[in-house]
């Protein structure tokens, strides 16, 4: 098979549509008002500013003033956990439950908020398919708990956590919900009120908008702290010239998204799942994350006897983009926290490789990966001495 | 973040492979870091005549591996003794922080070997060789 580029990093972060780019163009330097300018050209970007945000708001479920526009995914998470941390720690409490497998933009906030502030965190464990069980999350609000924070979609194995649900507890508990839906925008359906969801994290990059930029769903009536001092953007709230480009692209990459949804999910899950039943093939090979609820482009995996980082740098040799939760691929020394959560050892854990496609991703593509990610394995395995244990039964 | 040296003994190892006729294999690392490399050396004459490696790990375990194999070929017992982590690193044109201890494990296995060559001879290693081995390279940073 002639190599090809295939790009298999979509939760990492995508190409900006055409769409997208399109709607961005006029943004830099024909139409580049200041929306807080009163003359016409700031008054025009002042408008496309705000039919972004209504579109946003429509696609989730929320009304256009209950979006803020923020500099990242990270940012959205940020600002949601600190400002009700702030908020509440005097008139409630410093209690805030999560989950074992969030992203760092939440762990390392909650941590942040433990050891600066005296925050208790609750960690709710999760199975081995990386779901948490409502009866823990029950057992585990308190009075003087503050929020739950607890992502939709996983970004290393795909799992989709029960939202709805979790909102509904807290609801009826009178405990604030966030959200952190990064992975899950523009990829399956979500609806803020529908998911009883007080505050939900966005990022453009993740639905083919542009990088560095996000946005937070804050329920109206949640009086969410200032996060940047200074102007009147955002009411006040993110001080700071919008990227008024970012975030028409932003809108625009979403509406497209949402508008193709039924389509893309459809015709993306059927090339997960090609993966999915070609790889797990791979003698010692499991998939990570729960076989069907989980993302439409992630197929998540691990491949014994081997070792993550090199699996990516030789798929790239080959021209596949892929990434892996091992340690020396993360840059840490541990694995990925989130395989670990899942229950796998370290030595299994070490072996993970994630693809993850989309909406531009082809059946030649699946063909091409099919094709050269066994022979990869084979070949780092016909040079590991784990391999050579395994094949002698010595583990 | 890798040299091209790196990526070059990355994507083409050098002495991949296991060497029946060894007569100095030693093992290092641990399966919980990520990484085990195995060494195999043919000694004659107390010259290193050929040398072999199978590795678990990342792209820096399997350069270093190939490197080491590659340094210590045709070399005295002495002198392959004398391998230092450095020399290693600095032959691949340098490494990134975090792979520094792939160099460390690169620089053990062949100690290892060494051990295991003068064990075969009823000799104690250690007073010449030195500890290696669990010396918990990675886990510990
Ligand atoms: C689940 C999740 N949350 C948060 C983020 C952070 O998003 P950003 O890179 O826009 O800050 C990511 C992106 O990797 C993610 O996958």
């Amino acid at each position: 098979m002639e190599k090809r580029f295939v790009y298999a990093d979509n939760a990492g972060t995508t190409a900006v549509s055409r769409t997208a780019l399109d709607a961005m163009l006029p943004y830099f330097s024909e139409n580049f008002g200041n929306p807080s300018g009163v003359y016409s050209v700031g008054r025009a970007s002042r408008r496309a500013l705000e039919e972004a945000r209504e579109k946003i708001a429509g696609t989730v479920g929320a009304s256009a003033g209950e979006i803020f526009f923020t500099g990242s995914g990270s940012e959205a998470d940020n600002w949601a956990i600190r400002g009700v941390a702030e908020m509440l720690a005097e008139k409630k409490g410093r209690h805030i439950i999560t989950s074992a497998v969030e992203h760092h933009a939440v762990f390392n906030t909650l941590e942040w908020l433990e050891k600066r502030f005296g925050f208790e965190i609750t960690t709710l464990p999760v199975d081995s398919d990386g779901l948490i069980s409502l009866e823990d999350l029950k057992n585990a609000i308190r009075d003087d708990t503050v929020l739950v924070t607890i992502m939709a979609a996983n970004n290393e194995i795909g799992t989709i956590m029960p939202v709805r649900e979790i909102g509904a507890i807290c609801r009826e508990k009178g405990v604030l919900f966030h959200t952190d839906a990064v992975q899950a925008v523009g990829h399956i359906p979500i609806d803020v009120e529908a998911m009883n969801v007080d505050m939900l994290s966005m990022a453009a990059h993740k639905f083919r908008g542009p990088k560095g930029v996000g946005a937070l769903y804050v329920r109206k009536g949640i009086r969410l702290p200032s996060l940047i001092h200074g102007g009147g953007q955002e009411k006040g709230k993110r001080a700071g010239t919008e990227n008024v480009a970012g975030i028409i692209g932003m809108a625009a990459a979403l509406e497209e998204a949402v508008a193709n949804m039924d389509e893309n999910m459809a015709r993306v899950s059927a090339m997960r799942d090609r993966l999915i039943d070609g790889l797990t093939k791979i003698p010692y090979s499991s998939l990570t994350g729960h076989r069907t609820n989980r993302l439409p482009g992630t197929a998540s995996f691990v491949f014994e006897c081997i070792e993550g980082e090199s699996m990516i740098l030789t798929l790239d040799n080959a021209g596949i983009c892929a990434s892996s939760g091992s340690a020396c691929s993360s840059g840490s020394l541990d694995p990925s926290h989130v395989l670990m959560a899942i229950g796998l050892s370290h030595a299994t854990a070490h072996g993970s490789v994630r693809l993850t496609i989309n909406e531009c991703s082809t059946d030649e593509d699946i063909d091409y990966i099919l094709e050269v990610l066994p022979k990869t394995v084979e070949k780092l395995r016909s040079m590991s001495p784990l391999w050579e244990d395994r094949l002698n039964g010595k583990f | 973040m890798y040299s091209e040296k790196v990526m070059d003994h990355f994507t083409n190892p050098r002495n991949v492979g296991e060497l029946p006729d060894a007569n100095a294999v030693g093992r290092v690392g641990n399966p919980v870091c990520g990484d085990i490399m195995q060494i195999y050396l043919k000694i004659e004459n107390d010259v290193v005549v050929d040398a072999k490696f199978k590795t678990f790990g990342c792209g820096a375990a399997i350069a270093t591996s190939s490197m080491a194999t590659e340094l210590v070929k045709g070399k005295t017992v002495e002198e392959a003794l004398k391998l230092s982590n450095k020399a290693v690193t600095e032959a691949l044109d340098g490494l990134p922080p975090v792979k520094m201890h792939c160099s460390v494990l690169a620089e053990e296995g062949i100690k290892s070997a060494i051990a295991d060559y003068y064990k075969r001879q009823g000799i104690d290693p250690e007073p010449i060789v030195g500890c290696i081995g669990d010396c918990d390279h990675c886990c510990h940073h």
